[in-house]
């Protein structure tokens, strides 16, 4: 009785309302689970977003943003793998270098027009084109797309971009070499559409709340800088009748410890669990604390060029420092949030790699210790000559903890010295990059789910690979995946040399550490590239 | 005193110039620039991105044209950082927020701090001297990281009465715990300096002269001892009032306030030069203000100071 | 009224008196009636405890600052605890290691850097403020504008090039944090300078021909202590925590050395989280500290105080 006046009493509230919103407060389609009245659904963010430009957005939070304003040719599901988005589907030509995308009709913008292939031309000439000069340029030419470097560079002008529109509904885009993760990339938030109109119109300005026109299942309303953005359902959005949630909310905490007290107080439906915090949440709240592998990993690098320590060229000794690293206590006593040890460099969960028996993972500790101690007296190193060396990170609380009980480690079981130095974040980037450094942190997070997003970090000449690491094997390897059917085997060869000489000392691979809200339905668990949409979130009642 | 005004709002043209050379040579030098990131940017994509913002200019010309905006067109240039916004725009939003609850928070320390120190001093040893002075030490004994994280354990999660942070067009709700935790950090200092102040004039001659000639108690203090005790306080408050105007990092990041606290101490980590240096002079500017508002006090407060 | 042979008894006796007053210096005199003053030695007491707790201290622990309890890491909510048992008399920190040893070596290295940073900005400002204040005039003028330069120029930019230029070390700690703690003292003692320099006896002393710098010295410096050295006893606490932020931006202490200013800021992030004796060592400390840097202060200020005498 009293149920049925207070959905009647609900939907004469909706009904000065325009459609849409006409599922919320009744039960979920699919689940058949019964909805929460308010869809709302507010989140942490550690730091305001660097912007909602699809083409110039290069933070995640952003791109997170990104996601839900705007639509790509495709989407991921909850596990990471293809599903349309204003794509139907998609062609490829034998030689597998044309790809042939068909948009949906029904698709349109929040204003109301039709989202064309002319968008996605005008979007990804946007991307390239140096006037703009998009930090995420990089991602089209890793793309493959014709010409797309030569324009970057300032050779080709910007329409001889291989991408046509063939008509409104069809969208041709041409590689410069075939490359089987193609369809992957058109999910990256880079290759997301743009008004053309509007943002002729308002210029830089146009992604404010008052200008914006997108194409995804929300748009943006409200934007306070350094405190909160709010964005809500889209009613042009194509799929607008399936999309559950109505408002979406993320508030900047800068401090992860308040954030988590507001978590506790109510105020938010998810944020990040502090380092080393997750087994009391675990054990308090059951439901909510959640912890689930990322495509990340972390990771200590040598530096193996002129500027660093002699004692680094003999991999005997890096070989020493990497047995001696007991990772279990990182990952269950420093971080204790679900990370997976690792043994290398790519994560075990990358799409396609299979990780091989290297054989670091056969041995149990005590016998790595003891082969540590050995390796490291054969290098000439020991209780009269012992190895020092200075471990740089930038200044933050979890790499502080890593870093000690490293350093800590190495001291107990090799005697080896270590100095500890902080930096701040330029500063330590700036050092790294110009190999001023002996051991540095480094983290590396996957643009897209395959294992060269890794490994090509340590190819001879990647501008990433700052300890300067240098094997023709590996970089032939690698350059035969580019091209290769099947790369894994590829990739796991290179995993095998890269256990053998030990240029990096992989420590863990990351793991999303959340609490999040046990009313909030269907969170992407198995997505490790953790892209999430916020149209396929729910609130359950309580 | 008003030729004296001008002359020195005349001299802070020359101090804002060279504040912004020396802050732009400053920041040139830092290691890493507003594009340095984990993942490198290729040459050439870094190369449109400073072409962009004019960074690939010689450095003379790049502050030239910094200083021609300004003057010209009032033109503080764009974020580096964040960006579909600029400098103008980032203060425009930050600066009334920090200013909101930086001058409540002025008031409030100075009116508790400056009662606090002269109740103490009046009463030298007695009880409430006593309760001054252990004030004044638990405020200063609280510093912000302490007072930001205790302010919403309480208020927030255990007795649910206000909300954990935001700003929300500054309503009071969201007003209270950022202006506590400010107030404290100064409260504690400013009782300290008043208090010490107000024992030493109380002891100099023309108040005892005063006492002497029998006048009551109340007016020695209100008609004579007030103002010089109230002279070195104003020393200190000249900074503390530029510090928490130009809102404080803690506040921001404890409560999401969004004032330009962090947005200075952030464009300084992140080197967005524009951010940085706008914040730099809105900051110069208001220190040459409140050190000539201070200079002013003096004269008021002992007539014998002229300019 | 007193009669005749009285009165001159008693104007021999002051000038007997007086001859020995005048055997004294100012800082015989101070020094007396500073240790006539109970709170300012019961502080010094204290403060020597606490000294005496960083010298005698580490002969006591079982752990040093550095080592980690591998079997308590990973459990410090429920191991980790105060403990008499397991030789972590302060509990143990977020990684397992013993904050005992940590709370010593923190309180030596923040004492140094409070009482040295503070005495760096205490001497440089003062030297500053009084030949601005006093000289006046354009050069005051010029002297403060460069302050007012300084104070808005960004601290975090200076201590980064420090960092860069010179290097990571405990001096250059000290030089940040003179760099930064100087500004304000100057101001206060400029305006303190203003006021004295036309009172009366100033005047007096230059009408019978005193040197400039005399005067300075010797007539204004000792009228200014108090109000310097009651800003100097509050800029301990502040050197103390603005070193964790030089720290932060790389400058400062590293790993696994720390510092009072970083503990507390640890103890004070995990407070929620059931570990409060991660805050609670390091605060009473750091508050000890600040109140006996109080009564000390008081205590200098009153025995300085010239009119006092």
């Amino acid at each position: 009785m009293n149920k049925i006046i207070r959905t009647s009493l609900a939907g004469l509230l909706s009904s000065t309302l325009i459609t849409g919103a006409a599922i919320a407060a009744g039960t979920h389609p699919q689940t058949g689970e019964a909805l929460a009245d308010d869809q709302t659904f507010t989140y942490r963010v550690l730091d305001e977003h660097s912007s909602v430009d699809p083409q110039v957005v290069e933070d995640t939070d952003g791109a997170d943003i990104v996601r839900d304003l705007f639509e790509g040719l495709m989407n991921q599901d909850e596990n990471g793998n293809l599903v349309p988005g204003v794509a139907t589907g998609f062609t490829v030509n034998d030689a597998k270098d044309v790809y042939t995308f068909t948009l949906r009709d029904d698709a349109k913008w929040s204003n109301g027009d039709p989202v064309t292939a002319g968008d996605f031309v005008y979007a990804w000439k946007r991307a390239v084109n140096p006037e703009l000069s998009s930090p995420y340029a990089w991602f089209m030419e890793l793309m493959s797309i014709e010409n797309a470097a030569a324009i970057i560079a300032g050779e080709k002008p910007v329409d001889e971009l291989g991408v046509k529109a063939i008509d409104d509904k069809t969208l041709e885009v041409r590689l410069s070499a075939p490359l089987p993760y193609f369809p992957q990339m058109t999910t990256h938030s880079t290759t997301f559409p743009a008004p053309q109109k509007v943002i002729e119109e308002f210029g830089d300005a146009w992604t404010k709340p008052e200008n914006i026109v997108s194409n995804g299942a929300y748009v943006l309303t409200e934007h306070l800088p350094q405190e909160r953005s709010v964005r809500e359902r889209n009613e042009m959005y194509w799929d607008n009748d399936n999309t559950i949630l109505d408002k979406v909310v993320a508030l900047v905490i800068n401090d992860e410890n308040v954030a988590l007290t507001r978590y506790l107080a109510g105020e938010l439906d998810r944020t990040d669990i502090p380092a080393g915090q997750y087994p009391r949440m675990k054990q308090e709240h059951p439901d909510e604390a959640i912890s689930y592998p990322r495509l990340c990993n972390y990771y200590y690098t040598f530096n193996l060029s002129d500027s660093g320590p002699e004692a680094f060229k003999n991999p005997n000794v890096r070989q020493a420092l990497s047995l001696a690293v007991d990772r279990a206590i990182i990952t269950e006593k420093v971080m204790a949030g679900g990370q997976p040890e690792a043994y290398t460099f790519a994560p075990e969960a990358t799409a396609g790699f299979t990780t091989p028996e290297v054989e670091m993972t056969s041995m149990s500790q005590p016998e790595r210790d003891e082969l540590a101690k050995e390796l490291l007296a054969e290098a000439g190193y020991g209780p009269d000559n012992p190895l020092s060396f200075e471990l740089v990170y930038n200044t933050s609380e979890a790499h502080k903890k890593v870093a000690v009980a490293v350093s800590q480690m190495w001291k107990q079981k090799l005697g080896v010295q270590v100095e500890l130095a902080n930096m701040e974040w330029k500063v330590f980037l700036e050092e790294r990059g110009n190999q001023n450094f002996d051991l540095a942190r480094g983290a590396w997070c996957g643009d897209y789910n395959e294992a060269s997003t890794f490994l090509d970090l340590l190819q001879s000449d990647s501008g990433y690979n700052d300890g300067k690491y240098n094997n023709a094997r590996v970089d032939e390897l690698l350059a035969e995946a580019k091209t290769s059917d099947d790369a894994a085997p590829l990739y796991t060869e290179v995993e095998r040399i890269i256990a053998q000489e030990a240029p990096v000392i992989p420590v863990y691979h990351y793991a999303g550490v959340f609490m999040i809200d046990s009313d909030l339905g269907n969170w992407p668990v198995n997505n490790v590239e953790q892209n999430w949409y916020s149209k396929n979130l729910y609130k359950l009642a309580e | 005193m008003l030729a004296y005004s001008l002359r020195r709002l005349l001299v802070a043209i020359p101090t804002i110039l060279l504040l912004i050379v020396a802050c732009f040579f400053l920041m040139h030098f830092a290691p890493g620039g507003p594009f340095t990131s984990e993942r490198p940017l290729p040459p050439q994509v870094l190369a449109n991105i400073e072409a962009r913002y004019g960074l690939d200019q010689p450095l003379w010309k790049q502050l030239w044209d910094y200083l021609y905006n300004i003057v010209v067109h009032f033109d503080f240039g764009p974020s580096f950082k964040f960006k579909d916004r600029d400098v103008n725009d980032i203060i425009a939003q930050g600066f009334p927020i920090s200013l909101t609850y930086g001058s409540l928070s002025f008031l409030v320390a100075t009116a508790v701090g400056v009662s606090l120190g002269i109740a103490a001093a009046i009463k030298h040893n007695s009880w409430i001297d006593y309760f001054a002075v252990g004030l004044g030490i638990a405020a200063q004994a609280l510093p912000n990281f302490i007072m930001g994280p205790i302010l919403i354990l309480t208020f927030t999660l255990w007795l649910g009465w206000l909300p954990g942070g935001g700003w929300n067009g500054g309503q009071w709700q969201y007003l209270i715990m950022p202006v506590i935790a400010l107030a404290t950090s100064y409260m504690g200092s400013i009782a300290r300096i008043t208090r010490s102040s107000m024992l030493e004039v109380l002891n100099s001659n023309f108040i005892r002269t005063a006492r002497a000639k029998g006048l009551p108690t109340r007016t020695v203090i209100w008609r004579h001892a007030l103002k010089p005790t109230l002279l070195p306080v104003v020393s200190y408050l000249g900074p503390v009032f530029v510090y928490v105007l130009t809102g404080s990092v803690f506040v921001d990041i404890y409560f999401s306030t969004g004032g330009l606290g962090q947005a200075y101490v952030g464009s300084a980590l992140s080197r967005d030069y524009a951010v940085l240096l706008g914040v730099t002079i809105l900051y110069g500017a208001l220190t040459v203000v409140v050190n000539l508002l201070t200079d002013l006090a003096y004269a008021w407060f002992d007539p014998k100071i002229r300019y | 009224m007193l009669g005749k042979s009285q009165k001159a008894a008693h104007l021999a006796e002051e000038i007997t008196d007086y001859t020995v007053i005048q055997g004294r210096s100012l800082w015989q005199d101070a020094r007396m009636r500073f240790v006539r003053n109970k709170a300012a030695m019961a502080s010094i007491f204290i403060l020597g405890l606490i000294v005496l707790f960083t010298i005698i201290g580490p002969y006591f622990a079982v752990w040093n600052n550095e080592e980690i309890d591998w079997n308590v890491m990973g459990d410090v909510r429920g191991m980790g605890m105060p403990s008499i048992e397991t030789g972590h008399y302060f509990g143990v920190d977020d990684l397992g290691r013993d904050l005992y040893s940590r709370v010593i070596q923190a309180t030596t290295t923040s004492l140094l850097v409070g009482l040295i940073g503070a005495a760096t900005a205490l001497i440089v400002g003062t030297c500053y403020g009084i030949t601005a204040g006093y000289i006046g005039g354009r050069t005051d003028s010029a002297m403060m504008r460069f302050v007012d330069i300084l104070l808005a120029i960004p601290a975090t930019l200076i201590i980064i090039l420090l960092l860069v230029v010179a290097g990571r070390s405990f001096f250059m700690l000290f030089i940040a944090l003179g760099a930064v703690g100087w500004l304000t003292m100057a101001r206060i003692v400029r305006g303190q300078t203003l006021t004295l320099k036309n009172r009366e006896f100033i005047e007096a002393a230059r009408a019978a021909g005193v040197s400039e710098f005399t005067i300075m010295y010797r007539h204004i410096l000792p009228n200014l202590l108090g109000v310097v050295i009651v800003y100097a006893s509050l800029l301990v606490p502040e050197m103390i925590l603005t070193e964790s932020f030089i720290s932060f931006l790389g400058l400062g202490i590293s790993e696994p050395y720390t510092s009072l200013g970083r503990l507390i800021a640890e103890g004070a992030g995990t407070m929620a989280y059931g570990t409060l004796w991660q805050l609670m060592f390091p605060l009473t400390i750091y508050v000890a500290i600040i109140i006996t840097m109080f009564f000390i202060g008081d205590g200098l200020r009153d025995a300085l105080d010239p009119k006092d005498r």
